[in-house]
């Protein structure tokens, strides 16, 4: 079957009830995307399935069809220029192990889009299907915030 | 050399290293073809040390020997080598050194990243390592440029003279070869009061890679043709197969094999979704030995009766037995604290690709020189042919510090006999259930009683809990006189074994017994702060509920406790202050203290909660402070304790596993709940200053959170918990 993978269209050879995780992961080899839990509890295989959050560890790849999927790999331009997103990531110091942080990164992307500038319980609420194990979360709302800040003073989109 | 040589010298370093002399009028090198072997080498790279590889194109390269699992390790070893080797941060490159013994850790003797010790244990070797380095390549400037050593300055991987010539530390290295230039055999390192990088917050230095999912994990390995396995492992820990039937699994296209290993019955497939699919569809019959007369409920009964009975004595200062006998006051308490899943985000794996003459390994490993130990037995190889190739890990909490390397002996088994390289990953109920791997439960007997102050004047401690070290390869090292001293770890006032410190309290009669129980059921394994996971609770609870016998402020008796002891007084008076402890709280409110020494850095921390009638609280603030000596990262140290708080918090909250007939009952995120956004205050972090030599962060932040929430959640409401997790008193955290 085909699927449209970060703007382009690969073929995979897979049963149709693979999750769309393991095709990326195994099949494409985009490994960013992180396997953690199976059954959509901890967020870490969250990509964008036509611009919308989406755990691709419950989405199986018969299911995909036509869509346009985003993933971690596709944030940063061609020329390795990172997302407002990404940028504040660093200048938070946002990972510790690193793990989970593509699936973070991609709910908070999602988050910008829709909220440009949440607040603490606005972050919260959207980003608590999120699992970190380090102890993030409070970086990660300060990059949230930096990054809004970003994006918002450039009149920019995330 | 003027502008015009210099551009000159660009120009011909790329022509090779031959023509990259010409500009320096080096001393004649004849046509000797060894002198042009070795220049040509220069042209590729150079060691300058065992940690450090200057490339051609300018980048230096670091062996790092220390793992890197989020505790930043990766980050605080090259900063070591740039306070004495003044590189360009950016063009820092970083190799996970080889399993050689010149790699060993100094402190262990073994290839191991553990205990909270990598700062402290790398300070010199590294930071000697680049001073060796910045002296042999100044050396080679001053033979470049022909002027005095002492008017050359190096920075930004580049050594500068004073008329304005420079060359970048690639550039030098044809020169140190054609000097046969040696790096000094001693050097001084420099100051503290020269410090440019040690002791100013830096950030991650494998930052980038971890925000564009180019970070190398364990489960991100791919090679060539490679297959995937899933385990169907026993349902009871140390089961084994007795017979299993793999028709409906090999029905499944794109299963390879199935097969029958120590670990359960793996299936290998062309992608992990098939495998696991695989695996689940093989029928098993097991043998479960006596495995399945295990409970948690068994242990606690049995362990509560143990610590009736007198244990083996560990500390008897003073007379702590008589003195409690003759005050009809003492009180007594029993703590229990559960067994504790590690659950890392990255579930384990490993990757094995086994030749007839030798075994690659690609594995996030803390232990690896005991991964390669054990793997080589299992392959029935020498040790020099099997290659540890380590990744970064997606957390660990001490679960990637395998004694029976059980993640890599397995992959190799199912990689035997395999013409194609095996990745085994383990699914998150695998990790959860049947990893067999966890804190080990533990029971605490307490007595104490108070002086006519109301100090504490006596205190008699009983732990109960199965020894972690016993029996292993650490044993005696860490056993004395028959006791884990990871089972005491914090229960003493003086050192015990190798733990080069106590309490930081003086009670004057103290004594505390040990019993550890026959090691039967799971593997009792460390977990992030080890003993002082439960110690801590039980300890610091227990002073909790001796201050509130005596009738005196919790951070009061603390302070009083520790004034013989300098770091942990400062430590605690500085809490008061930046905590404020003394403002007053609001009806349903709370505040609890503990404190802590772990790895010898004292640690403190406040708690503050609002605890609704019906149980449920919100922690509204945490404040902590630690002394770690000299703070070689303070944004690094800043995250470990953001990380250790987290964790001993989720743990205190509403972590635990249970076991009923030997089988496991939680298994997911469902029931072993990680902590949420929403359920995590800001933690407000204060490093003590202090010019004392670095000591450890990584663990010591999961100490004293769980019982200061604990002693918390009792300032509030009174109510005094003793079985944890809090969640099955009655105390539930929002969310």
């Amino acid at each position: 079957m085909k699927i449209n993978v970060n703007d382009r269209v690969h073929e995979v050879t897979a049963s149709g009830d693979t999750p769309l995780l393991w095709v990326l992961r195994d099949h494409l080899h985009l490994t960013g995307t992180k396997y953690g839990c199976g059954s959509g509890l901890c967020g870490a295989c969250t990509v964008h399935v036509n611009g919308v959050p989406v755990r691709s560890c419950l989405l199986p790849i018969d299911q995909v069809n036509d869509q346009q999927v985003t993933t971690i790999e596709h944030l940063a331009d061609a020329d390795g220029s990172l997302s407002p997103v990404q940028m504040a990531w660093l200048e938070a110091d946002v990972a510790q192990c690193g793990y989970c942080q593509s699936g973070q990164i991609m709910a908070a992307e999602a988050l910008l889009k829709t909220n440009p500038d949440p607040s603490d319980e606005e972050i919260d609420t959207a980003m608590q299907g999120h699992v970190c194990r380090c102890g993030t979360y409070e970086r990660i709302r300060e990059a949230i915030h930096i990054a809004a800040k970003q994006t918002n003073s450039s009149g920019g989109a995330v | 050399m003027n502008t015009l040589t210099r551009r000159h010298f660009i120009r011909s370093s790329s022509m090779g290293a031959g023509a990259l002399l010409v500009g320096f009028q080096l001393p004649a090198l004849g046509d000797s073809p060894k002198s042009l072997e070795r220049l040509e080498g220069a042209a590729e790279s150079l060691m300058t040390d065992a940690f450090l590889r200057i490339n051609p194109d300018n980048t230096t390269t670091i062996l790092m020997n220390h793992a890197e699992f989020g505790n930043g390790a990766y980050t605080s070893l090259a900063m070591m080598i740039a306070e004495e080797l003044p590189l360009d941060w950016d063009t820092i490159r970083i190799e996970a050194a080889p399993t050689e013994k010149q790699y060993y850790s100094p402190l262990f003797g073994e290839y191991l990243t553990a205990g909270s010790v990598s700062t402290a244990s790398s300070l010199i070797p590294m930071r000697t390592a680049g001073a060796k380095t910045r002296a042999l390549l100044i050396a080679a400037a001053a033979k470049a440029f022909d002027v005095e050593e002492s008017t050359l300055t190096a920075s930004q991987s580049r050594v500068a003279a004073a008329d304005g010539r420079s060359l970048t530390f690639a550039e030098l290295v044809p020169v140190i070869h054609a000097f046969k230039l040696e790096p000094p055999a001693t050097v001084s390192l420099k100051p503290a009061s020269a410090f440019d990088v040690l002791g100013k917050p830096t950030r991650r230095i494998e930052g980038r890679d971890k925000v564009t999912g180019a970070a190398q994990f364990g489960i991100d390995v791919k090679r060539p043709n490679m297959l995937y396995g899933s385990i169907q492992r026993p349902p009871i820990f140390k089961g084994r197969v007795k017979t299993f039937d793999a028709s409906r699994a090999l029905e499944i296209k794109g299963v390879v094999k199935v097969k029958a290993i120590d670990a359960g019955v793996v299936a290998l497939a062309e992608d992990y979704w098939t495998a696991q699919k695989a695996a689940r569809l093989i029928d098993v019959t097991w043998d479960l030995g006596d495995g399945d007369k295990w409970s948690t409920e068994g242990f606690f009964s049995e362990y509560r009766a143990l610590s009736n009975e007198p244990g083996m004595l560990a500390e008897d200062i003073g007379d702590a037995e008589r003195t409690l006998a003759q005050h009809p006051d003492a009180i007594e308490a029993v703590y229990e604290l559960p067994y504790l899943a590690h659950a890392t985000m990255e579930p384990m794996n490993c990757t094995a690709e086994v030749h007839q003459d030798r075994c690659d390994i690609w594995v996030g490993t803390q232990y690896q020189s005991n991964d390669r130990t054990l793997a080589a037995k299992t392959l029935g190889m020498d040790e020099s042919q099997v290659t540890i190739h380590r990744t970064l890990m997606g957390g660990t909490f001490g679960r990637r510090a395998s004694k029976t390397a059980d993640f890599v002996v397995e992959a190799v088994q199912a990689a035997m006999g395999e013409t194609r390289p095996v990745q085994i990953i383990w699914s998150r109920e695998e990790d959860i259930q049947q990893g067999g791997h966890y804190r080990p439960l533990f029971v605490h007997r307490l007595k104490g009683c108070v002086d006519e102050e109301g100090f504490p004047l006596a205190w008699h401690q009983r732990a109960v809990g199965q020894s972690i070290m016993q029996n292993t390869k650490h044993d005696p090292a860490y056993m004395v006189r028959g006791m884990d001293i990871y089972s005491l770890d914090g229960c003493l006032q003086a050192p015990f074994g190798v733990f080069p410190y106590g309490t930081s309290y003086q009670i004057p009669h103290h004594r505390i017994e040990s019993h550890n129980p026959p090691k039967v059921g799971v593997y009792p394994h460390e977990w992030r702060a080890v003993g002082h996971t439960h110690t801590g609770i039980a300890y610091e609870c227990f002073l909790d509920e001796l201050a509130h016998l005596g009738d005196k402020d919790p951070l009061d008796l603390r302070l009083h406790l520790t004034k013989g002891h300098e770091r942990m007084h400062a430590l605690l008076t500085t809490l008061r202050q930046v905590s404020g402890w003394d403002e007053p709280m609001g009806p349903q409110r709370g505040r609890g203290v503990a404190s802590r020494i772990y790895s010898v850095s004292p640690i403190a921390n406040t708690v503050e909660v609002t605890v609704s009638d019906d149980g449920q609280y919100t922690v509204d603030r945490i404040v902590c402070v630690i002394d770690c000596g000299f703070a070689v990262n303070p944004l690094g140290i800043e995250s470990q304790i953001h990380g250790g708080i987290m964790l001993g918090l989720n743990a205190a909250a509403m972590s635990a596993i249970d076991i009923e007939e030997g089988r496991v009952l939680q298994s997911n995120f469902h029931d072993y709940v990680p902590l949420r956004f929403h359920q995590m205050p800001k933690v407000e972090v204060h490093i003590m200053p202090s010019d004392a030599p670095s000591t450890g962060v990584g663990e010591q932040a999961s100490t004293a959170i769980g019982p200061a929430l604990a002693n918390a959640i009792f300032d509030a409401t009174g109510q005094r918990v003793r079985q944890f997790p809090l969640s099955r008193q009655g105390f539930t955290l929002k969310g």
